[in-house]
């Protein structure tokens, strides 16, 4: 146990130095007597007729008191809990009684006890729905037409597949990594954008890091580990396991979609009609088609093919239902970089498989074009989709 | 909206979708009403009134500051005042602190009172942490002006000059930056008296004026006399029948007008409290800054009256009060 003493010997330093540093008071140099840095941030908004609840967190470095709370440009009653002071990392909820208008956007602006102000748009004001059995099945709605039937739809595309050749095979596999790099960058830049909004001492960047490299880390450690532990090397099984992956990779896309989706629309930012949703049907439909590009050649049972389907599909419900009651910025920012790294690491496992069986001609143009075309093809059906 | 991700398309395409799918909760939030929801006007919103503002603004209304009085050689009546600019930290919100500089540690700083023609001694130290000076409004020498005499930390000044014309005046300081020197709360009301006198009356003074307490260049806290909502969380008592006389000063920084408006009644206006005859009979009136008038009305029915400033905005962050008029007493 010799070795755990030295272990612990620079912890132990470490933790004697930080008393002295907090009790000793040997850096009162340091102090200037400034006001100290504040930062607050909404995280969540909830309303209910005549009523206004706010999720605060003090993501700063020191304490911060909220002395009053502005709404529309009128300092308003309100009350506080659990106290008006925030510790550091910590969280507060501010009940308002505010006749808000449907379908108009309302300011609200936190006062601190230095004078400091923060600002929080509340972009359209709407009900938040309650979480009862109405709403979850709304909200299973939602997942079911944006995630699960698309979806659904793409794996129909398998009996063509099977009847194509192993170059248009390796084609469909090449545009199916195209649709997952297509997916895997805009789940990062979702991940960056929202992390941005998240409380500062939280570290956004930082999540979005942890996500991708874990989320890609696990799958990498742990998504192969099967087919050593069988001992054989059956390709059918190693397709199927394949597009298992994608259906996972795909699926936690999704929840961060789903997380999104419920997020907008518990917020009343929701404005527009079916030509949308039948865009995103087609658009969401491909994803279908990633998935049974690899197990085009085998025959799998249609029970494994509706496992897949799900894998791929129900997180965006349990996204919508998560979004819709709980949504933060650092929610979203985990899902949408661990949903990014699971792509990745898919894309991954997919370049391997082909090159395994395409040796020499893994990038020949057809399988060069057949990435480009993954991508052309998000890129187009995302227009039908950009308002 | 600069922007529209996939995402956003997402959030808006739901709408049809909700129509769809119009299960409970859609239609829940048709269906959502705020209608129900009764704000009542005596409620203060701020969670009434500060113990650290410096002022107690319902004293504040009616303290004014003479000066040490003598006779000088001619018989003429002499003041001396004595003003200290010192920083302060007030409380002017519950929870709200602002780092202010002060006359005398109050803002607005003491309202000086004299008599036209008396000869008006200011002796004024700067235990501030700037330059400063003091700017009076009104007749005085070239020397006097508070504007090429800047005084700096530990320094003083002795102004002095015949009070002339008789009326309201307003003294700040008129160090540059001015903005910042005037927002940071270096201002007051001098009341130069007619010789014959105003008629009797229950006198306030009300100084308009706002902080900028997040230092954006715009005021997020309105006021009289500071504290916001003051005179909401503890009604002015007013006499029924007898005549009220507001010294209303305005020196909002920022905002390009400030106003005053009276519930339930109308009131004479003086301008500039320079004229003994009225110059108008309004309810409301409009001033930039640095305007000030004299206002005189009288309630002859009990009950409580709201002012504030018309500008809804500023009423709502803080520049509203009550009077509430005694119904026993007929003055």
């Amino acid at each position: 146990m010799k070795r755990w003493g030295w272990f612990a010997l620079p912890l132990a330093l470490l933790a004697v130095l930080s008393l002295v540093v907090v009790k000793g008071g040997t850096l009162s140099r340091l102090a200037r007597g400034l006001p100290p840095v504040e930062e607050l941030t909404v995280d969540r908004v909830r309303l209910t007729p005549g009523h206004i609840t706010l999720d605060i967190v003090n993501g700063g470095p020191d304490p911060v008191t909220v002395a009053q709370v502005m709404v529309d440009e009128a300092f308003w009653m309100h009350t506080m809990t659990p106290e008006r002071t925030i510790p550091r990392l910590g969280r507060a909820q501010i009940e308002i009684p505010y006749p808000w208008v449907e379908g108009e956007p309302h300011q609200i602006k936190l006062v601190t006890a230095t004078g400091v102000t923060f600002d929080h748009e509340i972009a359209i004001a709407a009900e938040t729905p309650k979480a009862d059995g109405g709403y979850f099945a709304t909200f299973a709605l939602i997942g079911l037409y944006v995630g699960v039937l698309p979806v659904a739809i793409g794996l129909l595309w398998l009996p063509f597949l099977k009847r194509l050749d192993r170059r248009w095979i390796h084609f469909s596999l090449a545009l199916t990594a195209g649709l997952l790099v297509f997916l895997a960058v805009e789940a990062l830049h979702e991940a960056l954008e929202l992390a941005g909004r998240v409380a500062g001492a939280f570290q956004g960047i930082g999540v979005v890091a942890l996500g991708v490299l874990g989320s890609w880390l696990f799958l990498q450690a742990f998504g192969g580990r099967r087919k050593t532990a069988e001992g054989g090397d059956n390709p059918t099984a190693t397709r199927l396991r394949l597009a298992f992956l994608i259906a996972l990779g795909i699926g936690l896309h999704n929840l961060g979609e789903g997380l999104a989706i419920g997020a907008a629309y518990a917020q009343g930012a929701v404005t527009l009609g079916s030509f949308l949703i039948v865009g995103f049907m087609i658009h969401n439909t491909t994803e279908g088609l990633g998935i049974v590009a690899p197990v085009a050649q085998d025959n799998p049972s249609l029970k494994n093919l509706a496992l897949a389907g799900l894998l791929a599909g129900a997180p965006t419900i349990v996204g919508a239902w998560l979004g819709g009651l709980a949504y933060s910025p650092l929610l979203g920012t985990v899902c949408m970089a661990v949903g990014a790294g699971a792509i990745l690491q898919v894309v991954g496992v997919l370049y391997k498989a082909v090159a395994q069986e395409a040796g020499e001609t893994l990038w020949s143009p057809l399988n060069a074009m057949g990435v480009a075309a993954g991508l052309l093809i998000m890129y187009g059906t995302g227009l039908l989709v950009a308002a | 909206m600069s922007r529209i991700s996939r995402r956003d398309a997402l959030k808006r395409g739901l709408f049809g979708l909700a129509g769809v799918a119009s299960v409970a909760s859609g239609a829940s939030v048709a269906k959502a009403s705020t209608l129900g929801t009764h704000v009542d006007p005596h409620t203060v919103m701020t969670g009434g009134l500060p113990a650290g503002a410096g002022i107690d603004p319902t004293a504040f209304l009616t303290n004014f500051d003479y000066g040490v009085v003598s006779k000088g050689a001619n018989g003429q009546t002499v003041r001396d005042y004595r003003i200290t600019s010192v920083d302060r930290t007030i409380e002017i919100m519950p929870g709200l602190f602002y780092a202010a500089w002060t006359f005398n540690g109050q803002v607005p700083g003491p309202t000086l009172r004299c008599t036209e023609g008396d000869l008006i001694r200011v002796h004024f130290t700067n235990a501030g942490t700037h330059p400063h000076s003091m700017h009076f409004h009104g007749f005085h020498p070239a020397g006097m002006d508070g504007v090429f005499e800047q005084v700096p930390p530990g320094g003083a000044f002795l102004y002095e000059f015949e009070a002339r014309p008789f009326g309201l005046q307003l003294y700040h300081c008129h160090t540059m930056p001015l903005k910042r020197h005037i927002a940071k709360g270096l201002y007051g009301a001098m009341i130069i008296d007619p010789k014959q006198g105003r008629p009797r009356a229950h006198e306030m003074v009300m100084v308009m004026n706002g902080f900028d307490v997040n230092f954006d260049g715009e005021n997020e806290v309105y006021a009289v006399n500071t504290v916001p909502f003051a005179y909401q969380s503890q009604p002015i008592p007013l006499k029924r029948g007898e005549l009220n006389r507001i010294y209303l000063v305005n020196v909002l920084e920022f905002d390009l007008i400030n106003s005053l408006h009276i519930h339930a009644n109308f009131f004479n206006l003086y301008r500039t409290g320079t004229s003994l005859v009225p110059h108008e009979f309004t309810d409301t009136v409009s001033m930039g800054q640095g305007e000030r008038h004299i206002v005189e009305f009288t309630y002859d029915r009990p009950g409580k009256f709201m002012f504030h400033a018309h500008q809804s905005e500023f009423a709502e962050l803080g520049w509203m009060g009550l009077f509430d008029v005694n119904p026993g007493e007929i003055a």
